[in-house]
């Protein structure tokens, strides 16, 4: 099979001494970022992004998709020793994992947890390896609607599986938009909403977004919460990991189950924290001891794990063939291939051969890297956490503002960094989503650029979205998950009226 | 969050941030139509104008925008006893909202370095209660560690003051 021989040869780019280092790097500090509130797969990637310019582009997405893979790993640390989810994605690895430390079971959990989610990741790498080039090859016959169709199924996803009220979902998305607005009209030259300021001409950088929103805005939620880190010891032996092991086998379904629910939420970009809960909520649901959940299951712990891994890492997929991030860890790592000069989308798999398998390959070797390294140094990062928080956190804000001001040298730039740091602490508390903020923040042009071709093409009329079977049927979908919590509320009130009991 | 009955005294209540938030939105998405009848939303020769499609989006922002201010305002009664953040809670935001604030203003006048120096060590000797041994030593060591790591390895450069100037850089 070709995918063998390409993978094969990806295997042979990303094994050189040179990368394996990069590598090492990356999942160290993924994990480290994964474990310190603040820092978080996306804004830790925005951050590190420009020190990445002068690599070579395989070697830098090989260190900074194993800083993703490593903050995956990470976030199960802090959720089960110290019951604080380091990551949104492990919250609900602390429903069961915290229970488990406390009852003196913390290196089983972490475990299962590292173990799971590498079972996960593993999972959506298969399937990257063996779909991608497919997905890429049917891409290339993509034209401007069908590039639209996709970017609004993937908008209209995250209003009909967001956990968010969906309204405030779409005002999510839309400022994003309108953000992304600003600035220079790239097909017609024109200056939009800069109102005369030459430091709006570039518009709004969606790193600087990402770095202010999650990083400033994660450290003034923390403080609000006023953190006394107390965590459980945790020393991981080789004893409990193979008794834990051989326990894993068993819950192969559950383990199934939630593969294929982080695949599906990772592709279509549901991502990885709504994914996580899904998986613990049917795992509730279908296990034989499902009111035991929340008391220190083992399955409480695996079904959250493989699921926000396996979503984390099929998010990549559509970013790789079709250009259109799954989260916005991916988004940024989108930004990054844009940077290194490489165009994202279905040409890739052609014109650049060695960089796709050689980051493909990495995925396989930085998750077995990632499982090993988190097993045996989980003590040090429960060390890390217990540095008092009023040391961590003015380290974090100057480094946050220095991945600001590092993607354009611009002072402008932090001071925008700090905007979106109080914009950030705003929505979160309000339950303002902000993934789709920062993907509309991303694909706003891109959106822009193939609702205009296509609109161009059709002489402004929007029947050229349902013109041919597959679009047509990619507008539908769309609208349908756009519709989603409407037809759920309108079926509850239906049955609710019928007299059965009410969806749970 | 929620607690039951009235809001304790000093705190500010949930639905008021909310139908803020809102109003901004309908303001932003109101002036991003504003914007787009000025560059033009119709058709030009050559096809959409620039305003074509943020004026799509302004509409969508603004009319969500006050849907959710009808929303609140339709359920005042049951939010009444929501609480967006208690005073308590309120003091260690500022105390990390306003130096930061500080800290950016510093960065820009006497660059990063120097500005980091007094933002960590400041934090650390007020809201720390570190020694001044201890705090002295991370808000030295951590400038230190970022000036390695960018200007000397990876020769990226970052603001820089009159201090820096004086070490010759």
């Amino acid at each position: 099979m070709e995918e063998i021989g390409n993978l094969m040869h990806g295997f042979a780019v990303a094994l050189t001494w040179h990368n394996l280092v990069f590598m090492l790097v990356g999942i160290l500090l993924g994990v480290l970022i994964g474990v310190l509130p603040g820092l978080g797969g996306a804004n830790g990637v925005a951050i590190l992004l420009p020190l990445t310019f002068t690599m070579h582009p395989t070697s830098a997405i090989i260190m900074l998709s194993c800083i993703y893979w490593g903050a995956l790993f990470g976030g199960a640390i802090t959720s089960i020793l110290f019951n604080i989810p380091g990551e949104p994605w492990s919250v609900a690895t602390t429903f069961d994992g915290y229970p488990m430390a406390q009852q003196g079971r913390a290196g089983e959990a972490l475990t299962a947890a590292f173990t799971s989610s590498f079972v996960g990741a593993l999972f959506a790498v298969l399937m990257i390896t063996f779909l991608a080039p497919l997905v890429a090859k049917f891409a290339l016959k993509f034209g401007p609607p069908e590039y639209f169709a996709i970017q609004l199924l993937t908008f209209c996803s995250f209003v009909g599986m967001g956990r968010e009220p969906p309204a405030k979902t779409i005002a999510a998305m839309m400022l994003g938009f309108a953000l992304a607005a600003v600035g220079l009209d790239t097909m017609t030259g024109t200056l939009r909403m800069t109102f005369g300021q030459t430091q709006l001409l570039q518009g709004f950088d969606f790193l600087v977004a990402v770095i202010g929103l999650f990083g400033l805005g994660e450290i003034f939620l923390t403080m609000e919460e006023g953190l006394a880190f107390k965590g459980k010891s945790a020393k991981i032996d080789p004893a409990v990991v193979l008794r834990t092991w051989a326990q894993l086998p068993r819950l192969w379904v559950t383990s199934l189950r939630s593969c294929l629910v982080g695949c599906w939420m990772g592709v279509t970009p549901g991502g990885a924290t709504p994914a996580s809960f899904m998986s613990y909520g049917m795992a509730r649901r279908f296990s034989k001891d499902g009111d035991k959940f929340g008391e220190g299951q083992i399955e409480g712990v695996v079904a959250p794990e493989t699921a926000a891994h396996a979503a984390g890492t099929s998010a990549l997929l559509p970013m790789l063939t079709l250009g259109i991030p799954g989260s916005p860890t991916a988004a940024v790592l989108l930004g990054g291939l844009m940077i290194w000069g490489l165009q994202p989308g279905p040409l890739l798999f052609v014109e650049q051969k060695e960089f796709v398998w050689g980051l493909i390959a990495s995925m396989y070797l930085g998750n077995i890297a990632g499982l090993l390294i988190v097993l045996t140094t989980v003590p040090w990062w429960a060390a890390i956490l217990r540095i008092p928080f009023a040391i961590i956190a003015p380290v974090i804000v100057v480094i946050c503002a220095i991945g600001a001001y590092t993607v354009h040298n611009n002072m402008f730039d932090v001071v925008m960094m700090l905007g979106f740091g109080v914009m950030g602490y705003l929505f979160k508390k309000l339950r303002y989503p902000l993934a789709p903020l920062i993907l509309a923040l991303v694909l706003g042009d891109m959106a822009e650029t193939s609702f205009r071709q296509s609109m161009l093409l059709s002489g402004g009329s929007m029947s050229i979205f349902f013109a041919n079977a597959l679009v047509g049927s990619i507008v539908t979908l769309a609208i349908l998950l756009l519709c989603w919590p409407l037809i759920g509320y309108l079926l509850d009130r239906w049955r609710a009226s019928q007299g059965r009991p009410k969806r749970a | 969050m929620a607690s039951n009955g009235k809001q304790p005294a000093g705190a500010i209540a949930t639905r008021w941030v909310e139908i803020g938030v809102a109003v901004a939105l309908v303001v932003v998405g109101a002036i991003v139509i504003l914007d787009s009848h000025r560059v033009g939303v119709g058709w030009a020769p050559d096809g959409p104008r620039s305003g074509y499609f943020p004026n799509i989006i302004g509409w969508i922002l603004a009319a969500v925008g006050a849907w959710i201010v009808g929303e609140t305002v339709y359920r005042w009664k049951s939010l009444e006893s929501k609480v967006f953040v208690e005073r308590e809670q309120l003091k260690p935001v500022l105390q990390m909202l306003l130096p930061t604030i500080a800290y950016v203003a510093l960065v820009a006048l006497i660059g990063i370095y120097v500005a980091s120096m007094i933002y960590i060590g400041a934090f650390m000797r007020v809201q720390g209660r570190f020694g001044w041994l201890k705090s002295l030593a991370v808000a030295i060591a951590v400038p230190v560690a970022i000036f390695l790591l960018f200007e000397i390895w990876f020769l990226v450069p970052l603001p820089k003051g009159p201090v820096e100037n004086l070490l010759g850089y």
